[in-house]
C-alpha cells in the first residue's frame, strides 16, 4: 500500500480534517431557534442528571423505603419539601429517585419498539407484496387492542418486574414504528440513487439499511422522542394499576395510586407525582415538536 | 476476433410489462454484440426501449410486472441470464455498471460523495475500508474532482461535478461494460463537452465497452464506433458509424437525421417525423414504423426480416425487396 503514497495527495488522517458539513449540524441551528424546543431539551437533560445522580446520592434503603411511621402524613416544609406519605417516607427524596425508573422504562421500552418496529417497517416498504400485507395486518391486529389492556396482558403473562415492564410497553409501541417506518420508506425506496445502488452491486440488506433507512429517519426520531413520552405514561399507568414497577419502590404511578387513598386530606401525595409526570411528558413532547419542526424539509428553505 | 474479446452477447431479448390496462412490449427481439474497447450508440426516441433494455441487461428490469426472456445474455463469457442474485450482485458495479441520466438523484444526499465512491469499492475489491476510501479520492482527482472535497456531500457539488462522482463510482471497479443511459441530457452544453471528453479518455484508459443510450446524434457521431437505432423495441438499423451516417438505409434513421437542423441553411424549417411513436400496447403488424413510414406499402404490414448490406451494416425493412428502392437520402 505504502509504494505509492508519494502520489497520493491527501491522506484519509488529512481527509478527515475537512469538517463534515452535515445535515445533523443544519437541524441543530433549526432547533436552537425553537425557544420551546430549548425548553423541553433542558428539562430532559436535568431529568437524566438527576435519574443518574439520584441513583448514586441516596441509599435505596435508608433514604427511598425507610419507614419511619412516627413522621407520617407531614405538611411540606423545610424539612420536607414535598411532605411525607402515609409510611413516613419524604416524597421529594422519592419522586427524585424515582425518576430513574420512569426514564429508564420510557427510554429502553422505545429502544425495544423501535428497533424491532422500524426492521419491521423498512422491510415491509422495502419488499412490498405478500411481506408487506402480512407486517402489516399484524400490526393492525395489534392496535386493536388497547395498549394499557396488552400491558396488562404481557404483565400478567411474564410477572411483574421492571423488565418485563420494558418489553411490555415496548412490544405495544411496535406497531406504531412499523407503520411510521413503512410510510417512510416508501417514498425513499423509488429514488434514483437506491438504483444506482443496486447497479454498484449493493444486495438488499445494505439498501434497506445503509441507503433508505437514513433518507427515512426523520419522522422515526420524532416518533422516538414522542414515543419517549407515551412511554413514560403508560408504565406509570400500570404501576398506578399495580401491574408495574414492584413496589415498594418509588415509581411515580406507583406514588399516585398510593397517594390516592389520602387525596381529600393530604393532596400533595398526588400532586407531586402528578405534576412529575406531567413536566416529563410535556418536555419529551416540546422537544419532539421542536425535532420535527427542524427535520421538516419544507421549512428549511 | 477471439470469442473472449466480445465483452457482451445478447441475443432475442424481450421484454414485456404485463400490468392490468395490457400487456406493453418494451423490447421485441433485440441482439447485441459487443467487443472489448468498442462503443455502441443506442439512438431512438423516448419510449423506444432504450432504457429497458440496459435495465434488463443488469437484470433489474421491475419484476412483476416486467418479463424478460432472452436466448442469451452473456457478459465476458458469464451467463448473466441464469445467475443466482449472490452472483448478480458481484457482477453488477464490478463487471458492468451504469451511468444515469440525471446526477441530481443519482446520488444519495445523507453520504459524502466519497463514502459513495468507497462503497463500490470497498463490495467489490479485496480491500480495507481505508484503502477504499484511498482510492475514492484518487478516483475523485480522476474525474476532476480536489480530493480534499471528498468528504463533502452532494448538495455542495454543482450539476457538472455530480456527473463526474456519478462517472467517477461508475468506473471506480474498472467494469468490462459501462452503459451511460444519456450522460449529458441533463447538463447543460458547456458542460456536455467536458463530460464527453472525461469519459472518451477514462474509457480509453481502461478499455472498457460502452453503450452510449442517446438521442443526440452529435454524441453518437462524437463518442461511438457503432450505431443501432431503435424503434419500438427493436433495432431498425445497425452499423458502423460510416454504414448509419454516410449510407443511410432505413426510413426511420433518414428521419432521424432529416429532423436535425442545418447548419448551412438556418432559416430552413425543421422536417420532424410525422406522427407518433405507436404505443406500445397495441404495437402495429408488421414493421413498427410503416404507420409514419413515407415509403410504406401493403407489404409493410408483413413480419419484416432484417436484410444485412455489409458485414457489419443490417436494415430491418421490407421495402428494399422492391427492386431499385432506395431512400431519398443521398449517400455521402
Amino acid at each position: 500500500m505504502d509504494n505509492n503514497t508519494t502520489k497520493r495527495k491527501y491522506s484519509v488522517e488529512e481527509l478527515k480534517k475537512y469538517k463534515k458539513r452535515s445535515m445533523w449540524a443544519e437541524v441543530w441551528r433549526n432547533f436552537k431557534k425553537n425557544r420551546t424546543a430549548m425548553v423541553g431539551l433542558f428539562i430532559v437533560i436535568a431529568l437524566v442528571i438527576i435519574a443518574v445522580f439520584s441513583h448514586f446520592y441516596y441509599d435505596y434503603a435508608a433514604d427511598i423505603v425507610h419507614q419511619e411511621l412516627k413522621d407520617r402524613f407531614q405538611k411540606p416544609s423545610a424539612e420536607h419539601w414535598f411532605g411525607t406519605d402515609s409510611f413516613g417516607r419524604d416524597v421529594f427524596t422519592r419522586i427524585v429517585y424515582g425518576a430513574q425508573y420512569s426514564l429508564s422504562v420510557g427510554i429502553v421500552a422505545v429502544a425495544i419498539s423501535c428497533a424491532l418496529g422500524t426492521t419491521l417497517g423498512v422491510i415491509a416498504g422495502f419488499y412490498g407484496g405478500v411481506t408487506e400485507n402480512i407486517i402489516l395486518r399484524v400490526c393492525e391486529v395489534f392496535v386493536g387492542i388497547p395498549s394499557v389492556l396488552l400491558g396488562i396482558a404481557i404483565m400478567a403473562a411474564f410477572g411483574q418486574s421492571i423488565v418485563v415492564l420494558m418489553f411490555a410497553i415496548g412490544l405495544v409501541y411496535v406497531p406504531m414504528y412499523c407503520r411510521t417506518a413503512r410510510a417512510a420508506v416508501l417514498p425513499v425506496r423509488g429514488e434514483e440513487y437506491i438504483e444506482a445502488a443496486r447497479i454498484a452491486g449493493v444486495g438488499d440488506f445494505g439498501i434497506m439499511f445503509k441507503h433508505i433507512l437514513p433518507n427515512s429517519l426523520s419522522p422515526i426520531i420524532v416518533q422516538i422522542t414522542m414515543g419517549v413520552a407515551s412511554g413514560i405514561l403508560t408504565a406509570s399507568s400500570l404501576s398506578f394499576l399495580g401491574l408495574g414497577v414492584p413496589l415498594p419502590s418509588p415509581e411515580w404511578g406507583a406514588m399516585l395510586s398510593e397517594g390516592r387513598a389520602y387525596i381529600r386530606d393530604y393532596g400533595y401525595l398526588t400532586i407531586f407525582p402528578g405534576l412529575a409526570i406531567m413536566i416529563t411528558v410535556l418536555a419529551f413532547n416540546l422537544m419532539g415538536d421542536g425535532l420535527r419542526d427542524a427535520l421538516d424539509p419544507k421549512l428549511k428553505q | 476476433m477471439s470469442e473472449k474479446d466480445i465483452v457482451l452477447d445478447l441475443q432475442n431479448l424481450r421484454v414485456r410489462f404485463e400490468t392490468e390496462d395490457g400487456i406493453v412490449y418494451a423490447v421485441n427481439g433485440l441482439d447485441m454484440k459487443l467487443e472489448k474497447g468498442k462503443a455502441i450508440g443506442l439512438v431512438g426516441e423516448t419510449g423506444a426501449g432504450k432504457t429497458t433494455t440496459a435495465l434488463a441487461l443488469l437484470r433489474l428490469v421491475p419484476d412483476p410486472p416486467g418479463v424478460v426472456e432472452c436466448d442469451k445474455l452473456e457478459l465476458n463469457g458469464q451467463d448473466v441470464l441464469n445467475m443466482g442474485i449472490h452472483d448478480l450482485e458481484k457482477v453488477r458495479g464490478k463487471d458492468i455498471s451504469m451511468i444515469f441520466q440525471d446526477p441530481m438523484t443519482a446520488l444519495n444526499p445523507v453520504f459524502t460523495v466519497g463514502e459513495q465512491i468507497a462503497e463500490s469499492i470497498f463490495l467489490h475489491e479485496k480491500c480495507t475500508y481505508a484503502e477504499a476510501q484511498q482510492r475514492a479520492v484518487e478516483m475523485l482527482e480522476l474525474v476532476g474532482i480536489p480530493g480534499e472535497r471528498a468528504n463533502e456531500y452532494p448538495h455542495q457539488f454543482s450539476g457538472g461535478m455530480k456527473q463526474r462522482v456519478v462517472i467517477a463510482i461508475a468506473l471506480a471497479c474498472h467494469p468490462q461494460l459501462l452503459i451511460a443511459d444519456e450522460p449529458t441530457t441533463a447538463l447543460d452544453v458547456t458542460i456536455q463537452a467536458q463530460v464527453l471528453d472525461l469519459m472518451k479518455n477514462l474509457r480509453k484508459q481502461y478499455q472498457t465497452s460502452l453503450i452510449m443510450i442517446t438521442h443526440d446524434l452529435g454524441i453518437v457521431a462524437d463518442i461511438c464506433d457503432e450505431v443501432a437505432v431503435m424503434y419500438a423495441g427493436t433495432i431498425v438499423e445497425k452499423g458502423t458509424l460510416e454504414d448509419v451516417f454516410n449510407h443511410t438505409k432505413h426510413p426511420y434513421t433518414e428521419g432521424l437525421f432529416n429532423s436535425l437542423p442545418n447548419i448551412n441553411d438556418r432559416k430552413a424549417m425543421l422536417t420532424p417525423i410525422k406522427g407518433l411513436m405507436p404505443d406500445p400496447t397495441n404495437l402495429p403488424e408488421g414493421c413498427p414504423f410503416h404507420p409514419r413510414c413515407p415509403y410504406a406499402d401493403e407489404d409493410c404490414k408483413k413480419p419484416q426480416v432484417v436484410r444485412n448490406i455489409s458485414d457489419s451494416h443490417y436494415v430491418r425493412c421490407g421495402a428494399y425487396d422492391r427492386p431499385g428502392f432506395h431512400i431519398e437520402r443521398k449517400e455521402r
